[in-house]
């Protein structure tokens, strides 16, 4: 199993070519009040539960190329690879796991936020029943499967934020977020004695290093760390998942942040805690980071981890109406 | 690289040892977090012969159903094991399992099942959907469907070639626990 795997993955036109919009579709951004995002929602979540973005596959297939070859590390990163290919030629889900589903949709004024959730909790059912999406909601104590990955009373599965922008556009981002993953992201108050980290930077690094050592392999490692420092405990962590849509090997606009997230990840690179937990050089792809505002008594230091396989993307309306994926 | 073929005798699995690489074949039965709560509280008699000498796989998999009523797997990785460290090795012991398949790997509790009972953890690639999918021959039957939902319910599987690597054996040995140990000792040194 050790032949190293070229990531060659189909052509932009061949995944074009395999679209559930009709060709040439627009989107009528003259009547946003009675647009249909359906169709295309359903499309995003095709790309997206099969075929991983460029940026997180070059991370990978760096990390692989830095591990001795014939490793158990290398040979695991190699089916990753593997894995990556075999979904996208197939459009079948990079993981059994396809996640828990959240959206972020941008919007112009005029555009109908309580429609656009019908038609996405239409298009995840949807992408559901075509077996692109695994039946990920249940009833927290029964433990029984709604079957259709809504939850039936609440609506907060799929979860779905909204904003109201100054541009004539719409972006609908969405990430699939496994649960082994979920499972290890971790939220700190500073002052930390048992750590010994204090309100600073030191302090916050500590965390991510703590953190990172107790998911070991569990998160499907190499991960993506989105992490936010300050805010309260619920605005904390939505930034810090929504840092994780960044792109991988982007810069952090604010300098020092940059410079942070560089040593940190290079550092977290020397715990040995290796791919999936098996030792090795790759135990994560990235680090996003973002320092926001506080209450004065409060500190929080929140971490979202991201396994290897973050699938995320955004679909864009421009003005005329015309749809781009990026993935 | 070792080929093994459930039913697994002691005395296979007995000679296996951390690091091991095997390529599973034959039956293997799906089961999570309401399975295992499920095999500790209730202890089914039904699940005895299903089990015994066989390999747990820790995998809720993404199922279609095809037009004739068969079921194939489109996606089909480990889920993360540790959840079921509280139950594994009372159902490791109850039913004579020989193997689980999971990824991230069990703690002392389990550890300690597996050298009574004569067993393995056995780890696979987490996130390799499609790629374990691949290995998956066919869909020999599944139990509880209705009352579990489809990532838990009992799914009952042929394999071929099933890629795994032995993490934890019957004679204690857990790669887990050694990364465990020198990744905590580095991060002293970082944070110091």
């Amino acid at each position: 199993m050790s032949e190293c795997v070229v990531p060659t993955l189909t052509s932009a036109e061949v995944v074009a070519s395999k679209s559930l919009l009709p060709q040439g579709w627009k989107a009528d951004m003259s009547n946003l009040a009675g647009l249909d995002l359906t169709l295309c929602a359903t499309e995003l979540l095709r790309r997206t539960t099969s075929r991983l973005p460029q940026d997180v596959i070059d991370a990978l297939v760096k990390g692989r190329d830095a591990e001795e070859p014939g490793s158990r590390a290398f040979n695991t990163l190699n089916d990753m690879v593997r894995n990556i290919i075999l979904a996208d030629g197939n459009v079948s889900p990079l993981c059994q796991d396809t996640g828990s589903i959240i959206f972020w949709v941008r919007h112009p004024f005029g555009f109908s936020q309580r429609a656009a959730r019908k038609q996405l909790r239409a298009a995840v059912m949807d992408a559901t029943k075509r077996s692109w999406l695994r039946p990920n909601c249940v009833e927290s104590l029964s433990g029984k499967n709604s079957g259709t990955n809504m939850d039936p009373f609440h609506e907060h599965h799929p979860a779905i934020h909204f904003e109201e922008w100054d541009l004539p556009h719409i972006e609908v981002s969405v990430m699939q977020k496994g649960g082994g993953s979920e499972n290890v992201g971790a939220q700190y108050r500073l002052p930390d004695a048992a750590l010994g980290a204090g309100r600073d930077i030191k302090g916050v690094r500590k965390c991510i290093i703590d953190a990172v050592v107790k998911a070991q392999g569990q998160g499907c490692s190499p991960g993506i760390l989105g992490v936010s420092i300050g805010g309260d405990r619920v605005t904390g962590w939505e930034r810090a998942k929504e840092l994780v849509l960044r792109k991988l090997g982007t810069a952090n606009p604010d300098p020092k942040m940059d410079v942070f997230e560089k040593e940190l990840t290079q550092d977290l690179n020397t715990l040995g805690i290796g791919p999936m937990g098996y030792g090795g050089a790759t135990t994560v792809l990235g680090v996003s980071a973002e320092e926001m505002y506080r209450h004065p008594a409060s500190f929080y230091v929140s971490i979202a981890y991201m396994c290897w396989s973050s699938r995320r993307g955004t679909l864009t309306l421009a003005a005329d109406g015309q749809p781009s994926y990026d993935l | 690289m070792i080929r093994l073929t459930t039913p697994i005798t002691e005395e296979a699995i007995r000679q296996l040892k951390v690091g091991d690489e095997v390529l599973l074949n034959g039956n293997v039965v799906l089961s999570r977090d309401m399975g295992h709560k499920f095999m500790k509280e209730q202890k089914p008699e039904w699940l005895k012969p299903i089990l015994e000498n066989m390999v747990i796989y820790h995998c809720g998999p993404v199922v279609r159903k095809n037009a004739d009523g068969t079921w194939t797997f489109v996606a089909a990785g480990p889920t993360t094991s540790i959840r079921e460290e509280p139950y594994q090795a009372d159902v490791i012991e109850t039913y004579k399992v020989r193997g689980v398949i999971g990824k991230g790997g069990m703690g002392k509790k389990t550890s300690e099942g597996l050298q009574k009972t004569g067993a393995v953890y056995l780890h696979a690639t987490g996130g390799a959907g499609s790629l374990l999918a691949e290995r998956v021959k066919r869909v020999v039957d599944v139990k509880m469907l209705e009352e579990f939902g489809s990532p838990e319910a009992f799914w009952i599987i042929e394999v071929e070639d099933f890629p795994l690597v032995v993490t934890m054996d019957s004679h204690g040995g857990s790669l887990h626990e050694i990364v465990a140990q020198q990744s905590q000792d580095r991060a002293k040194a970082l944070m110091a």
